[in-house]
């Protein structure tokens, strides 16, 4: 409880440090600082459309930090979330064009699960070279995105047929029969590009909470994380602990993507880079702290930070990299949390000193003014 | 294409890729072989590119052809101030290596682009005027078939790099700074009791590993993409780690195993000219280094070990 308290005073104080940071930057090259946060937050907050834009952002935010949060437990870094995601993405956008006249009620749950399973698939192949080889997570992820990234553009490229694709560098829209968004929702936030998404993250957060912490498989993850090799003597198998943490990790990411795709843009598009949603949902895991309740917190406030950004250069001239500095700053901060720990001891320190002081020099007092009572009695 | 074209052309451009991959890789040597992973060289080789490309603009008239090789010096200093920030975030207070270096990977973009968009009003630079190009030897290009292949029209700081290789073997395996160096990143605990300075090996590590990482960076941005912009170096530094432990936090490893990654880079980009790989799928030459990688990683693993106390933070008893 006490450990829980401590990292969400930390998360609160990296998010304070971060936009300090942020504002310093600001004043150094000559930004109003104070015009800056407001034209990001009249930006993240300004109509109904910005907030289902960062409804919208929050959404593959939370499943990949739920996901980055599960491997964590299970004691691997998993930092191919944004490969694993591009996975449910692809897959998921080339299923659904090519079946067009697949009902609904169909087509959407098989959408999802492909793409959930295409990207639990690309997790639990790190997860099993690590369990079985001992090769570190850290870098076969790292190549599995390159791996998937380039794979990804190629598919688009060179092997989806030519009549589901609008050019060359991108597919058509997928259709109604497997669009995610929500006429009433749409309507709502005036055209932001929302969908049942958001109420799919949110669902995941309290499935993934039961399923780490109320079932025996998570029971064993978490075993494992916490020490194998304890857990190897109290007879779970730590190998298929550590592919099926793996496996739901990159599945959250799979579905993310998917998300992305039929939820959000409603298309794939030639990727320059790794999607970004796997490095911001790692940024939100981490400054959730472990907590699946964090998460949601994290990937808001951060959401917040990415939408509003986008607002800053029209109205401030105050580049959108601000935003991601600032990001970058308060993950810093939370990594480097000895540092707000060692703050808050010696806050607290000083605090008992001063009290112990003020006391000290109470009772001095009391004493003296006896002392003096009495020298005045006598 | 006669054969002899063919292969110098293969050779030089592996040169021009493995370079980066050379002066970085083995950055992240010394910094691991103090015990601090460096997952940052990423960001520092965006930071180190960022310095050259403005060092590049700003002076090229003054400097004529001797900028790009200023360039690197920039590129380093800017390397090593930003790996200072990793280093004070893991060594002196106590962060998740992996957590710190993802923050460099975070922050260098954003903060090359924002000063960027600061300096010259939009997103991406301008090409430099002045690259490294490609040049010869003197003297040694002079030798007949050789010199032909590895020294004309060659990469300038590929053979710089090989140098530094060798001065890094030497450093890291037969001096005294080499030896202290490892037995922090070995058994900090030991080497405090011996009345080693911990924190400030650990800390020259991380700062030679910024230093290099710089000068990757900027070799990047002057004989590759030739401007600065947020897409300069997209995976180099992964790729430099992997050199790094495929090299088994050894100089002479991680030069051989750039060139290998460099080989396969310059296999995807000019294998289209070349008759044996004309008809292989360009996707397969773009994978490829990377699933080496990872067979070569599962396939050697008994035989890599990391320095014993890599990514574990020394905390000396009060």
């Amino acid at each position: 409880m006490t450990a829980q308290k401590n990292s969400l005073s930390v998360a609160l104080f990296s998010v304070l440090f971060g936009l300090i940071i942020g504002a310093i930057i600001m004043l150094v090259f000559g930004y109003n600082p104070f015009s800056g946060y407001t034209a990001l937050l009249s930006s993240a907050f300004g109509s109904m459309q910005d907030i289902g834009s960062v409804l919208t952002q929050m959404t593959p935010l939370i499943l990949t930090a739920l996901g980055f949060t599960v491997a964590q437990t299970a004691g691997f870094f998993n930092i191919g979330l944004s490969g694993q995601a591009l996975a449910g993405w692809v897959g998921a956008v080339w299923y659904s064009l090519s079946f067009p006249d697949m009902p609904a009620y169909f087509m959407i749950p098989s959408a999802l699960i492909l793409g959930a399973g295409l990207g639990a698939l690309a997790g639990a192949i790190p997860g099993w070279l690590r369990a079985q080889f001992g090769a570190s997570e850290v870098i076969v992820t790292i190549m599995m995105n390159y791996i998937l990234l380039f794979l990804g553009n190629d598919i688009l490229q060179n092997t989806m047929s030519k009549n589901i694709k609008e050019s060359a560098e991108t597919t058509k829209q997928v259709g109604a029969n497997a669009s995610l968004q929500i006429k009433w929702l749409t309507d709502l936030t005036q055209g932001s590009s929302i969908s049942a998404g958001i109420f799919i993250s949110l669902i995941m957060i309290v499935v993934v909470w039961f399923i780490m912490k109320k079932t025996t498989l998570g029971f064993e993850i978490r075993a494992v994380g916490l020490n194998p090799d304890s857990a190897r003597y109290a007879g779970i198998s730590a190998k298929r602990s550590a592919i099926v943490a793996m496996a739901i990790s990159g599945g959250l990411a799979g579905l993310a993507g998917t998300i992305e795709g039929l939820g959000n843009y409603l298309n794939f598009f030639t990727q320059n880079g790794s999607p970004a949603i796997g490095f911001d949902g790692m940024a939100v895991a981490l400054l959730g702290g472990g907590s699946y309740l964090g998460v949601l917190g994290a990937a808001a406030i951060l959401s917040v930070l990415k939408i509003g950004g986008l607002g800053m250069p029209m109205s401030s001239g105050v580049p959108f990299e601000l935003v991601d500095i600032v990001t970058a700053s308060i993950i810093f901060f939370v990594g480097a949390s000895y540092l707000i720990k060692l703050m808050q001891a010696r806050i607290k320190a000083m605090d008992e000193k001063a009290a112990s002081t003020a006391e000290a020099k109470k009772i001095a007092k009391t004493k003296s003014v006896q002392d003096n009572s009495k020298k005045g009695g006598e | 294409m006669s054969l002899m074209a063919m292969f110098s052309l293969v050779i030089s451009s592996t040169l021009v890729y493995s370079a980066p991959l050379i002066f970085t890789s083995i950055g992240g040597t010394f910094s691991e072989r103090a015990g601090v992973v460096n997952v940052g060289l990423e960001g520092i080789m965006g930071m180190g590119a960022f310095a050259s490309v403005v060092f590049n603009l700003t002076l090229a008239d003054t400097l004529g052809a001797a900028t790009p090789w200023l360039g690197l010096v920039a590129g380093a200093a800017v390397g090593v101030l930003f790996s200072l920030l990793h280093a004070v975030a893991t060594v002196t207070l106590r962060a998740d290596h992996i957590i710190s270096g993802t923050v460099i990977n975070l922050l260098a973009p954003a903060l090359g682009v924002f000063l960027i968009k600061v300096l010259y009003g939009k997103g991406q630079t301008i090409p430099i005027s002045q690259d490294f190009g490609y040049a010869s030897i003197p003297g040694l290009s002079k030798i007949p078939v050789l010199g032909q292949l590895l020294f004309e029209k060659t990469s300038g700081p590929a053979w710089l790099a090989m140098l530094v290789a060798g001065l890094s073997w030497y450093i890291i395996f037969k001096t005294k700074f080499g030896l202290r160096l490892r037995s922090v990143g070995e058994n900090p605990q030991a080497a405090d009791t011996l009345g080693l300075n911990v924190a400030r090996l650990r800390y020259s590590g991380v700062m030679i590993s910024g230093l290099l990482g710089g000068v990757g960076g900027a070799v990047v941005a002057q004989s590759i993409s030739l401007n600065y912009s947020a897409s300069t170096i997209v995976g180099q530094g992964f790729m430099a780690m992997a050199a790094m432990i495929f090299g088994r936090w050894n100089p002479l490893g991680a030069l051989g195993a750039s060139l290998f990654f460099g080989l396969s880079q310059s296999l995807a980009v000019v294998g289209a000219q070349l008759p044996g790989l004309k008809n292989v799928p360009s996707i397969w030459l773009q994978i490829a280094p990377y699933v080496f990688t990872i067979i070569v990683l599962v396939f050697f693993f008994g035989k890599t070990r990391a320095p014993k106390a890599d990514g574990v933070n020394y905390i000396k008893a009060a």
